[in-house]
């Protein structure tokens, strides 16, 4: 490992090392310990996972075209829902992020790799065992689990063995986010370069440290959650069946535990994307480092103390509902603050808008309006009426879509030239952006209006009066989909090295360490440590 | 509330004109405009909308605000115009207005909705508790108070479902007996599941609370004007989730007297005589009401089944075998591994009801058992 010190002495004999003992093709892959390699996996596994939950929302979207039954049978509808939802959480955002997170952490603290570099082969190659007991789920007996993401019991306890594939994956990718954690707050924690305070740390890297935390909070959480519901379903315990003196509103309540946790856990790491990119692209510091970092951690501890907001309608103690309430309402503070400070970096810059600058005020904009429809959902007696309908469905991806998802492209466009060290094609990724900007809106726009209406989600058909706006989102849903196609291509151009060559600089607004190293970034890089000033 | 409740409606006529103007298609019939809240027919849900339009209003307000001040700094700021990045990254003092001044407009929000809040909590004095238990997928109303109650299933044709019919005007959230109340009474509702979690959702009345099985929590209503109201499921509770619809009919005083005097009268004559000897013609005609309204949903009206779900009953070993077997499997449901499965115990239904549909099974399809099951042997293996 080129981080044992000995390695800075004989300098050039660990790259002989590797340019004669490393193995190739898959086995490269395979048992790659290398941050960037791994980072790519991460990042094409969530890719790839992206286009299978894609393919299943547009599924669920052509179901919805037209009033009445015609393309899929209800049961199948509920898999869909069901899947897309875990398929997209747990395949494509989280590994996303950790993809970010090993491309980016090291080269941005100064360090040589991650921590525990061979931790970091066995945290990828979880993933796909896991995807594949996801997908192999819809070929058993019964079909993939149709509960919902939320998998609440005793629905869950009724389905067929489909659900059992889907808890055991459920535990495979816990194992995996809990690893990557470790390593990524141990190399966070001592692997800074000298002179690099934690103060001094890029703002992904601190919101990268606290969600870690986070995923090691609740993880084990959720594991405990879905192992209840695995000995329920085939030990005969009754943890969730109130014939045996259990009771299924537990499970909810553990559930969101560690569900609420979870939505910063998808969210953090996009902040500290979009912290990156508007300093760069408004050639000025981001405004109020240290109050940024104060209300990520206290986005983090409130996440923990709100989760009985998706369980308004359970009938809770009305004690427990304004508890609920006032600390959900307080999150909007801390999240205000970051809000405003992206401003205030914006304000008096000298602003470009490059295709990662138009992700970032895309997902400024429509992030802040899916931040008032939480607002509004926090709000328990008007939560009363939107709870389980597509007001919430809009709300949600309102802040994962056009929040993380839409920080993740502007992250890759950001970065891909020092991946790469080709520039992605401009005019590609300004298509990219505002297709997917227009047809997000398409989408899920209309949902607001839907869950206004009174539509309930995760229904195969519908009433009449909601026939419109459901067509108007299956539109947006399919142009949505396919924009992403040239996303692909973008990103293909600059692996296959079609375009200009990249500095190793770009953007002359960046100022983080690793774009003091060439494009594309060597294989190994900071074996010795930069001096941080 | 009155303030906003007027610009609530003015905004909604803005915003009707010119949604229909964009859609420049002829406005469908509906009774109430597809973008918005019903029209509440609650005190508690006349609250929701007004709270609703107050918040909606004020993020309105910031949000035009913040987002005024990006556009300006987007136009303003631009390299392409020439403008000189400052170096300016913090100011103690615009930091701390922006934490405290949200958070005071949050104390505005929260006071209103604490009262509102309150308010749905009291279920104090009612003058009418009906417990209502979510099934997959139908819903039971039961008068507590007096002795009656009745099913309450989707009643739009599968035909239409299918788009092989054309669709009615109330598609999906019509029902054979809806849930009936009298207007202006206070109505406590205890609600309940019988297998899975579903959740009793009236958005015309501003209440939904989960039917929690084994549990029971109540809520109450007080409808101010009679008409139908409809609502929906609002809990994923499996296949047929999307068709289980609830409908609430709030008569005048003397139409919900009149339609207790009916319900009572009808307790009294549906009380079959337990002691009648039936035809088997007769029984199979009256099994197969029972079968389409409670068995049809899992074994489907071809009695086929759902393979790997739901068993056929078409030639099935315990519908052709002795009656005894059958009886005791609708009467006690199926237990495997000692957990019970989605075949529950139909104990609910009336002897002759069982008979009935038990009968049917046993003389539809390819099943000619020939033989009649009569009330009086469900009456005695009940024991």
């Amino acid at each position: 490992m080129s981080s044992v010190p000995h390695d800075h002495v004989v300098d050039g004999h660990a790259h002989d090392d590797h340019a004669h003992g490393h193995p190739t093709g898959i086995m490269r892959w395979v048992t790659t310990t290398n941050h960037k390699d791994i980072g790519t996996m991460y990042l094409w596994f969530s890719f790839i996972m992206f286009i299978v939950g894609g393919c299943m929302a547009f599924t669920i979207r052509a179901e919805l075209f037209k009033p009445g039954l015609q393309v899929v049978d209800p049961e199948f509808f509920n898999s869909m829902t069901t899947l897309h939802g875990l398929i997209m959480i747990f395949g494509a955002i989280m590994p996303a992020a950790v993809g970010f997170a090993n491309w980016q952490i090291p080269m941005m603290i100064g360090a040589p790799d991650m921590a525990f570099a061979r931790m970091n082969n066995w945290s990828f190659w979880l993933l796909p065992p896991a995807a594949i007991l996801l997908m192999l789920s819809f070929f058993v007996p019964g079909g993939a689990a149709a509960g919902g993401w939320t998998l609440y019991p005793p629905l869950s306890v009724q389905a067929g063995m489909g659900t059992d594939l889907t808890i055991f994956a459920i535990h495979i990718l816990g194992a995996s986010s809990i690893m990557g954690s470790i390593n990524i707050i141990t190399t966070l924690l001592n692997l800074r370069a000298p002179g690099m305070t934690l103060m001094k740390m890029p703002m992904f890297c601190w919101t990268w440290l606290i969600t870690a935390y986070l995923l090691i909070a609740v993880m084990p959480v959720l594991a405990g959650a879905v192992t209840m519901l695995l000995t329920d379903r085939h030990f005969g315990t009754s943890f969730f069946n109130a014939a045996g003196g259990g009771d299924p509103v537990l499970f909810q309540h553990v559930f969101w535990f560690f569900g609420h946790p979870e939505v910063y856990i998808l969210i953090l790491p996009a902040f500290g994307i979009i912290s990156q990119i508007l300093p760069a692209f408004s050639r000025k510091p981001l405004f109020g480092y240290a109050s940024m970092v104060y209300a990520t951690s206290g986005i983090a501890i409130l996440s923990f103390i709100v989760w009985a907001h998706h369980m308004f309608t359970t009938g809770l103690p009305t004690a427990g509902i304004l508890f609920f309430m006032y600390a959900t309402m307080l999150i909007a503070v801390p999240t205000g603050v970051k809000v405003f400070n992206w401003l205030a970096t914006m304000w008096k810059g000298s602003i470009t808008l490059e295709t990662p600058m138009l992700f970032a005020i895309g997902f400024l904009f429509l992030f802040t309006l899916g931040g008032f429809t939480g607002l509004i959902l926090a709000i328990t007696p008007v939560d009363v009426q939107f709870q389980d309908t597509y007001y919430v469905v809009a709300h949600f991806h309102y802040v994962m879509v056009a929040g993380s998802l839409f920080a993740f492209f502007g992250g890759t466009y950001f970065w891909i030239p020092k991946w790469t060290g080709t520039m992605y094609d401009e005019k590609l990724g300004k298509i990219h952006f505002w297709l997917s900007f227009i047809f997000f809106n398409v989408t899920f726009f209309p949902m607001h209006f839907l869950g206004l209406a009174g539509m309930p989600r995760r229904i195969p058909d519908y009433a009449q009066q909601f026939a419109d706006w459901n067509m108007i989102a299956s539109i947006g849903a399919f142009g949505f989909g396919l924009s992403q196609l040239i996303f692909l291509y973008a990103v293909l151009k600059c692996v296959r090295g079609d375009g200009a060559k990249a500095p190793a600089k770009p953007w002359d607004g960046a100022d983080t360490l690793e774009w003091t190293l060439p494009s594309p970034a060597p294989y190994h890089t900071f074996e010795t440590p930069p001096v941080v000033k | 509330m009155g303030q906003r409740t007027t610009t609530g409606a003015a905004f909604r006529a803005l915003f009707t004109a010119s949604i229909a103007g964009l859609l420049a298609s002829p406005g469908p019939a509906w009774a109430f405009p597809e973008w918005n809240f019903q029209p509440p027919v609650t005190t508690i849900a006349d609250q929701i909308i007004g709270l609703h339009e107050y918040i909606f209003w004020i993020c309105v307000v910031i949000f035009v605000g913040v987002f005024g001040v990006m556009f300006y700094s987007l136009f303003k700021h631009r390299k392409s115009v020439g403008h000189q990045a400052a170096q300016f990254h913090e100011n103690t003092a615009v930091e701390v207005v922006w934490t405290v001044i949200p958070f005071l407009i949050l104390l505005f929000m929260a006071y209103p909705a604490t009262k509102t809040i309150l308010a749905m909590h009291d279920t104090a004095s009612p003058d009418l508790t009906i417990k209502v238990t979510g099934y997959q997928w139908k819903w039971n109303y039961d008068y507590v108070q007096d002795g009656f109650g009745f099913y309450s299933n989707l009643s739009t044709p599968h035909a239409q479902i299918v788009n092989l019919a054309p669709k009615g005007e109330h598609y999906l959230l019509e029902v054979d007996n809806p849930m009936v109340v009298p207007v202006g009474a206070k109505v406590r509702l205890l609600i309940t599941a019988g297998d899975v979690i579903h959740s009793w959702w009236i958005p015309a009345f501003g209440v939904k609370q989960d039917a929690i099985p084994g549990f029971v929590r109540d809520m109450w209503f007080r409808a101010d004007k009679p008409g139908i109201y409809r609502g929906q499921c609002a809990e994923l509770c499996g296949k047929e989730h999307g068709f289980m619809p609830i409908v609430v009919e709030v008569k005048s005083k003397d139409d919900y007297a009149k339609w207790q005097g009916e319900q009572k009268g009808k307790l009294t004559a549906a009380a079959d005589d337990p002691a009648k000897v039936w035809d088997l013609k007769d029984l199979v005609a009256r099994g197969e009401t029972v079968f389409t309204a409670n068995c049809a949903a899992c074994h489907q009206p071809s009695g086929k089944g759902v393979p790997g779900a739901f068993p056929a009953l078409d030639g099935s070993k315990v519908v052709t075998g002795p009656k005894d077997a059958q009886i005791h499997t609708v009467l006690e449901g199926v237990v495997r591994d000692g957990k019970p499965t989605a075949m529950v115990s139909w104990k609910g239904l009336s002897d002759t009801d069982l008979a009935a549909v038990i009968t049917y099974t046993r003389n539809s399809w390819s099943n000619h058992t020939g033989e009649a099951v009569q009330p009086s042997e469900i009456k005695v293996a009940r024991k």
